[in-house]
């Protein structure tokens, strides 16, 4: 990407946290209430202060041990039961249904199911993480084995392969691009799910803290915990489109656009007359 | 050891279509039945418009459909499935397209368990046959459409197949290319005796390749006088064939 566009990009934040300091700073009171709200200068020392204490990393690795659990197995489980789902009509029929009736609750409402099935509350947040995580990876991976072009694995089979040779050579690595936009909407939601559950009902975590900050009244706190969640978010989904770029390096991509100006320019006048192509295409049945 | 010398030691396998009735591939059933003979090493052109039922007739071949009647065989034997024996190479987008143009030549060797430089060995001699060694480790899709034909006739020979079912390879490109990947296809399979099949709703493909022609949906069986001459384009037997097919479709 070229200088100008990170400029562009940089210069957006820098407006937003600028407006907040402005705002905050003069306690703006016009309908929004703004006197009440830390500064952008409180919020960055609080957060300077909480770097250097041992808690602030303590619920920063708690909440990251449980999100990289819960949504490591919903990304194994999701893939199993999508490409299930998908292959084989037994596993539709058995599977399928209950499936369709679980994916609309939301996992967060599935606190009292982890409160009463599970033996800690630690395991309890894991779940809801992995629920909320699973059905996205499900649902894509079922939809990429599905769009899978039959010729692929029609070539294996008449190559003498079995069904585990079509899966690990045809579907897995052609379902991949699919199975990587489910991954990518999962640690989404994931991150929303850990941080709802840590509030309900966590000890530790960033979620947990967050809450607490907010109970006690410690505002600049509360947004040390919202901008922590949001770089920790960040930083994982980063992570998840990086290795879905590099698995599927194989899939056409478009060249960096160019600017519209420029496009529009060359676009505007129609081609003066195209030339009789000199060979019809035989046509394709 | 070059691939020609390994695959001549295998005979083409003899196909056999006894009164086959062809299930369409949206459920419907097609009318009528084939019967067809082919013998070992022998060249058949299936010609006939599209929707005949020609494809479905190379997939029950390959044993990926079953008939819905009658009996088909190679060797005597009822084919029961897809195996290696019986290659298929498809109209386009056949490769997968995650492989390079090498690890598609291969695959067919790593399903047949040979090892790591055995397998290089034989997909690096078959891309050099058809002239893509250059190219070799490039993916498909930064290959030409002829390119990737070419990729594919390499991936179906690697496997040693006593058969080598074709449908519509060279249709989706322009005359140009395509006549130049039927000289390449013969090329190519001299020295296999693989048996061929190929499927085309182009006369002159039909007339130019193979030794028989076998027309859908009438089932009809004509002998072409003088197959794979280019310069037998215009001789009278040619054009007498060529006008009786035209009359026929």
């Amino acid at each position: 990407m070229s200088a100008g566009r990170w400029l562009v990009r940089a210069a957006s934040l820098a407006a937003a946290l600028g407006l907040w300091q402005l705002l905050t700073s003069l306690d703006v009171e016009l309908w929004l209430r703004f006197g009440q709200f830390p500064t952008v200068g409180e919020v960055a020392s609080a957060f300077g202060d909480r770097l250097g204490t041992a808690p602030y990393w303590q619920d920063l690795g708690y909440s990251v041990r449980r999100i990289v659990i819960g949504f490591l197995l919903a990304a194994v489980l999701g893939v199993a039961a999508g490409t299930a789902i998908a292959r084989s009509r037994w596993a539709a029929d058995l599977l399928g249904p209950l499936m369709e009736v679980a994916r609309p609750i939301p996992a967060i409402a599935l606190v009292p199911v982890a409160i009463l099935l599970l033996p800690s509350n630690e395991q309890g947040i894991v779940f809801i993480t992995f629920t909320a995580a699973f059905f996205p990876v499900l649902v894509s991976t079922r939809h990429a084995v599905r769009a899978l072009t039959p010729v692929w694995e029609e070539a294996v089979l008449t190559m003498g392969g079995g069904r585990l040779r079509v899966l690990f050579s045809v579907v897995l690595p052609g379902a991949l691009p699919g199975i990587f936009g489910g991954l990518s909407v999962g640690i989404g939601v994931a991150w929303i799910c850990v941080i709802s559950a840590e509030m309900i009902s966590g000890e530790y975590g960033v979620g947990y803290r967050t809450w607490q900050d907010y109970t006690v009244v410690d505002y600049p706190g509360v947004f040390v915990g919202m901008v922590t969640i949001g770089a920790l978010g960040w930083l994982t989904s980063t992570a998840v489109e990086f290795l879905g770029r590099r698995a599927t390096a194989w899939l056409p991509r478009p060249p960096e656009r160019a600017p519209s100006r420029a496009v529009r320019r060359t676009a505007a006048p129609p081609a003066v007359s195209s030339p009789a192509p000199a060979l019809e295409k035989e046509p394709v049945s | 050891m070059s691939p020609t010398s390994t695959a001549s030691l295998r005979q083409g396998a003899e196909l056999a279509l006894e009164d086959v009735r062809l299930g369409h591939h949206e459920g419907q059933p097609l009318p009528g039945t084939v019967r067809l003979r082919i013998a070992p090493g022998e060249l058949v052109a299936v010609l006939g418009p599209s929707g005949c039922g020609k494809s479905t007739l190379l997939r029950t071949l390959a044993g990926l459909l079953p008939p819905l009647g009658g009996q088909v065989t190679q060797d005597g034997s009822p084919i029961g499935g897809p195996a290696a024996d019986r290659a298929l190479v498809f109209q386009e987008n056949a490769l997968l397209p995650w492989r390079s143009g090498r690890a598609n030549v291969e695959l067919p060797l790593t399903i047949r368990r040979l090892g790591r430089e055995a397998r290089r060995n034989v997909a690096d001699g078959w891309l050099e046959r058809v002239g893509l060694s250059e190219h070799a480790h490039k993916l498909p899709r930064q290959l030409s459409g002829g390119q990737r034909q070419r990729v594919q006739l390499a991936r179906a020979l690697a496997g040693q197949p006593r058969a080598v079912l074709m449908d519509e390879p060279f249709g989706a490109l322009d005359p140009h290319t395509r006549a130049g990947m039927q000289d390449l296809l013969v090329d190519i399979l001299r020295g296999t005796g693989a048996t061929v099949v190929f499927v085309t709703h182009d006369v002159d493909e039909a007339l130019h390749l193979g030794d028989r022609i076998a027309l859908l949906p009438s089932g009809e069986v004509l002998t072409v006088p003088h197959p794979r001459q280019r310069d037998a384009r215009n001789a009278p037997a040619t054009t007498g064939i060529r006008r009786r097919i035209l009359t026929s479709l």
